[in-house]
């Protein structure tokens, strides 16, 4: 049985279904992250666990245990919440030690535990200070620490880190990382940010609509969506509407071609998500960083550069092509290697293709 | 596990105990006295027998059929009008001046504007008292000055209770209009001036029209204040210059004749909630497209 | 730099002149030295502050309403913490109604409130006890007090409770560590408020006290309607003085433009 069990989770306000039939397991020890667009059900799945949300149907257990029985209050987890919602009118140590004094922990103890939990977030100078008088980081490491103390069974994160600016937030993305592998303590966070969710965690549950649409290691994925959704909310990527025109085997390794208006060119044999028509319809997903630039006429489509952005280390290409406007990116290693208004082949691997269940809008 | 209606049941419950003791004391002090006045107002008085549980419009039909008391609901709502106009002319420009004024400035002159309101009616009204007599600071002056040889009559006339009364309300006016202002965005006067208006341009046709919430909000406060107020009338004129206060004020405490001093109060009651009602339903007309 | 003009800085000279003069001469005539109101006073003298001693009655009158003032006050605190935080933070059948009934003495005329509680104290054999104007006056007093704790109220980041929650605090220990220190400065403010318009309170109060009750403001329109001596202008300006430093306290603890203004704009 996994550490933490929710099945079957539900929540409903009036007719809306905010998550439906949720089902995760999470280790202990993992850092998973609930990854969605706002309004997704992810911080309704969370406050579910915390204990501020009634289910409406399902369960959540702890190695067994049911959660659901138990107040909010009583169930040991440490959250950080978005705001951080420190309590203004008591110092960072007092923020810290209120959790440690709700479990009547004794005063020498209480003070060894703050002085540890302030030390791994690295406040131990600014023990004394009123939260009011703290930059949004040193807030953020209050809160973390205020959860942490208490050694919760789960931790959970709510957005903790959407309220930093981008270079801090890089910074307390690895500190965080770090801080959560030497503590062995199993992590749920919540976000919105793709980016983040891949940087932190050890498994992404992407949620959509209320329902949870794919679990998997980042890398998987990235590389393997299973739908069209998560192809397009991970990272960018170049979304085509195409027909299966020619199928093989079935087995890995085996290629198809698939035609995109008048374009044809090969793919992996579709996922079995795909159906077993004879020619069905699919999304094509390419991502930007796989395509190639070749000499007009030596790719897979010709196209004509719109737009060129430098983005630092990398360039983004828009091209213009029979298929639509393709986005490419390539690694600033010297000068850029188109001109823009120049013309270009595109081409691709076709293992890097990736064919998906047809939908109208992602 | 609780299922989540029985919660949603459960946080009902303990709101209404939450509001349960002051809801007793306002059930007990406010809705039953009320009750009371107005049965109060049908019973009849008799100069030797006292109040007695009859029922009848008698009351009612005595004021509303009396000249007398027609005068008195005139000269009250009249007094009350004034009022209102005044400060809104002069509490309006006065809250945008100071919204305008540097910050340490501000301070301490909204201390000196809205602070009196905390100051006790009767100490604010015996300075005008001292001010108005046919004696007092104001006529002294001017005559010293010799730009008067015959003392101006303020005391026990509507006038000098109007003056009064504008002192006592108009920092409702400025607090009304002054939290109205906070909530317009102040670029809009700088897009106005980069557009090429002048500072009285801005203030007719940008400021003004976002502050008539609040003007609005403060004129109601102020007359609804006014037409009941007790204490300025009262001290400033007495006998003489009678307003419906007042009227209650003698009809209770000195010729004894609670019923009909109820049905004044009570008509009293009912000018003011259908004024109030009337008013924010024609603003709410007005104002609900722009600022709903 | 100022960005008002010449003219609005005169009307606004105007406007403070007219704010303050009634106040000036209170101050001014109660230090004169003759027996009579004079203004601007011909010397300085403290004869008639002196001579409030002398008078009892206005001394007890000022205590009564001191006490009436806390006693009103906190009563009405009490009860109007808890129905704040039940209407700030809860939707529920008959919020509006319940909200609606606690603001509405700023609604009914005050001379009706006061004629209203005269006929039922006298009916129930309270009136003129002090227990009676207690009760009255924590009812006029309630909106003053809810406002302000209801703004505290609504602003307050309901996470920190969450917060406190999640780290294992009751119900009861979330309202005393958390939420009622987050609050406070709406309390303190609400009941200073309250205070001052309990100890200035005249037109309900002048029904319902009997000669042993009477408060300050009271005493001093009796006096007033009869004859105005430089006596009423030296207690005037202990109520003024009393008021101001009662002014500042509330502007260091909480800001007298918010808890005037109501919380909502600064």
């Amino acid at each position: 049985m996994a550490f933490l069990e929710l099945k079957g989770l539900t929540k409903r306000f009036g007719e809306i279904a905010a998550v439906e039939n949720f089902d995760l397991s999470v280790e202990r020890g993992e850092f998973v992250s609930l990854l969605g667009p706002s309004g997704c059900g992810k911080t309704t799945t969370l406050q579910m666990i915390a204990g501020f949300e009634t289910p409406s149907a399902g369960s959540i257990t702890l190695e067994g245990r049911d959660l659901l029985a138990i107040k909010a209050r009583s169930r040991g987890i440490g959250i950080v919440f978005q705001s951080y919602a420190l309590f203004p009118h008591m110092t960072v140590a007092q923020n810290v030690e209120f959790g440690l004094e709700m479990r009547k922990i004794a005063a020498p103890e209480r003070r060894q535990r703050v002085a540890e939990a302030l030390a791994l977030v690295h406040l131990e100078a600014l023990a004394d200070r009123y939260p009011r008088a703290m930059s949004g980081g040193q807030r953020q490491r209050v809160a973390l620490a205020r959860a942490l103390v208490i050694r919760p069974e789960i931790l959970l994160l709510d957005e903790p880190l959407s309220n930093l600016d981008a270079k801090l937030r890089e910074e307390m993305q690895l500190e965080l990382r770090g801080i959560q592998q030497r503590m062995g303590v199993t992590t749920i966070l919540v976000t919105h940010d793709q980016t983040e969710a891949m940087a932190l965690s050890d498994r992404v549950a992407v949620m959509h609509r209320g329902r949870l649409v794919q679990v998997a290691r980042p890398l998987e994925a990235y590389e393997h969506p299973r739908s069209d959704f998560v192809s397009s909310f991970l990272g960018k990527t170049n979304r085509l509407e195409g027909k299966v025109v020619e199928r093989a085997g079935e087995r890995a390794g085996d290629l198809c071609r698939v035609a995109v208006g008048e374009t044809v060119f090969a793919a992996p044999a579709p996922p079995p998500e795909i159906g077993k028509d004879a020619r069905p319809r699919v999304i094509v997903s390419v991502r930007p960083e796989k395509v190639e630039f070749r000499a007009a006429g030596a790719g897979l489509v010709d196209g004509t550069v719109a737009a060129r952005i430098f983005l630092g280390d990398h360039w983004l290409y828009q091209i213009e092509t029979p298929l639509g406007v393709l986005l490419v990116t390539r690694q600033n290693v010297g000068p850029a290697e188109v001109e823009t208004g120049g013309s270009v082949g595109l081409a691709w691997d076709a293992a890097q293709v990736r064919l998906l269940p047809f939908e109208e809008t992602a | 596990m609780a299922p989540a209606a029985a919660v949603d049941r459960e946080a009902r419950r303990r709101a209404w105990w939450l509001c349960a003791p002051a809801l007793a004391l306002f059930l007990a002090l406010m809705v039953v006295p009320l009750v009371m006045t107005f049965v109060l107002s049908f019973h009849s008085f008799g100069f030797y027998t006292g109040i007695e549980p009859t029922f009848g419009l008698h009351n009612y039909l005595d004021v509303l059929g009396d000249s007398y008391f027609h005068e008195i609901f005139a000269r009250t709502f009249g007094i009350a009008l004034v009022t209102t106009l005044l400060c809104a002319a002069i509490g309006t420009p006065e809250a945008y001046i100071l919204y305008r004024m540097r910050s340490r400035w501000r301070s301490a002159l909204l201390l000196v504007v809205i602070g009196p309101l905390l100051i006790s009616v009767v100490v604010r009204t015996l300075g005008w008292a001292i001010l108005m007599g046919n004696r007092g600071v104001i006529n002294t002056a001017l005559m010293n000055l010799e730009l008067i040889d015959r003392p101006i009559k303020m005391m026990y006339t509507p006038g000098g209770i109007v003056i009064a009364l504008v002192h006592v309300m108009v920092p409702f006016m400025v607090i009304a209009v002054w939290a109205a202002l906070h909530r317009q965005d102040p670029a809009t006067e700088q897009a106005a001036e980069s557009l090429g208006a002048g500072p009285l341009t801005i203030f007719f046709r940008v400021v003004l029209p976002q502050a008539m919430p609040g003007v609005l909000s403060g004129s109601l406060i102020v007359f609804s204040l006014s037409a009941s107020a007790f204490a300025t009338p009262a001290i400033l004129g007495g006998r003489r210059v009678k307003v419906v206060s007042t009227t209650v004020y003698d009809e209770f405490l000195n010729t004894l004749n609670w019923p009909l001093g109820a049905a004044i109060a009570i008509l009293l009651l009912v000018a003011v909630l259908l004024v109030m009602v009337s008013y924010n339903r024609v603003v709410e007309r007005r104002f609900s497209q722009v600022f709903g | 730099m100022t960005r008002n003009g010449p003219f609005a800085l005169l009307f606004n000279a105007l406007f403070v002149l007219f704010m303050a003069a009634p106040l000036v001469v209170v101050i001014g005539v109660s230090l004169t030295p003759e027996g009579f109101l004079e203004f601007p006073p011909s010397g300085i003298s403290l004869r008639w502050f002196r001579a409030i001693l002398d008078n009892p009655d206005f001394i007890e009158a000022g205590w009564t309403s001191l006490y009436l003032g806390v006693a009103a006050a906190s009563l009405s605190t009490a009860l109007a913490v808890p129905a704040a935080l039940a209407i700030g933070r809860r939707r529920f059948p008959g919020r509006d109604l319940l909200l609606a009934t606690f603001m509405s003495p700023l609604t009914v005329p005050t001379i009706v409130l006061g004629i209203a509680f005269l006929r039922f104290l006298s009916q129930i054999g309270l009136s003129g006890t002090f227990l009676g104007l207690t009760l009255c006056h924590a009812v006029i007093i309630t909106p003053f007090i809810l406002r302000l704790v209801l703004a505290s109220v609504t602003g307050l980041d309901r996470t920190v409770e969450k917060a406190a929650e999640s780290l294992g605090a009751s119900d009861f220990t979330v309202f005393r560590r958390i939420t009622l220190p987050m609050i406070m400065p709406g309390v303190v403010g609400g009941w200073v408020l309250a205070f001052i318009t309990s100890f200035d309170e005249l037109t309900v109060t002048v029904f319902i006290v009997n000669p042993s009750t009477t408060t300050l403001p009271v005493r001093l329109f009796n006096h007033i309607t009869q004859t105005t001596d430089p006596l009423v202008a030296s207690i005037s300006t202990v109520v003024i003085l009393f008021t101001v430093g009662l002014m500042f306290v509330i502007e260091r603890l909480y800001g007298l433009d918010r808890l005037l203004v109501g919380g909502e704009a600064r």
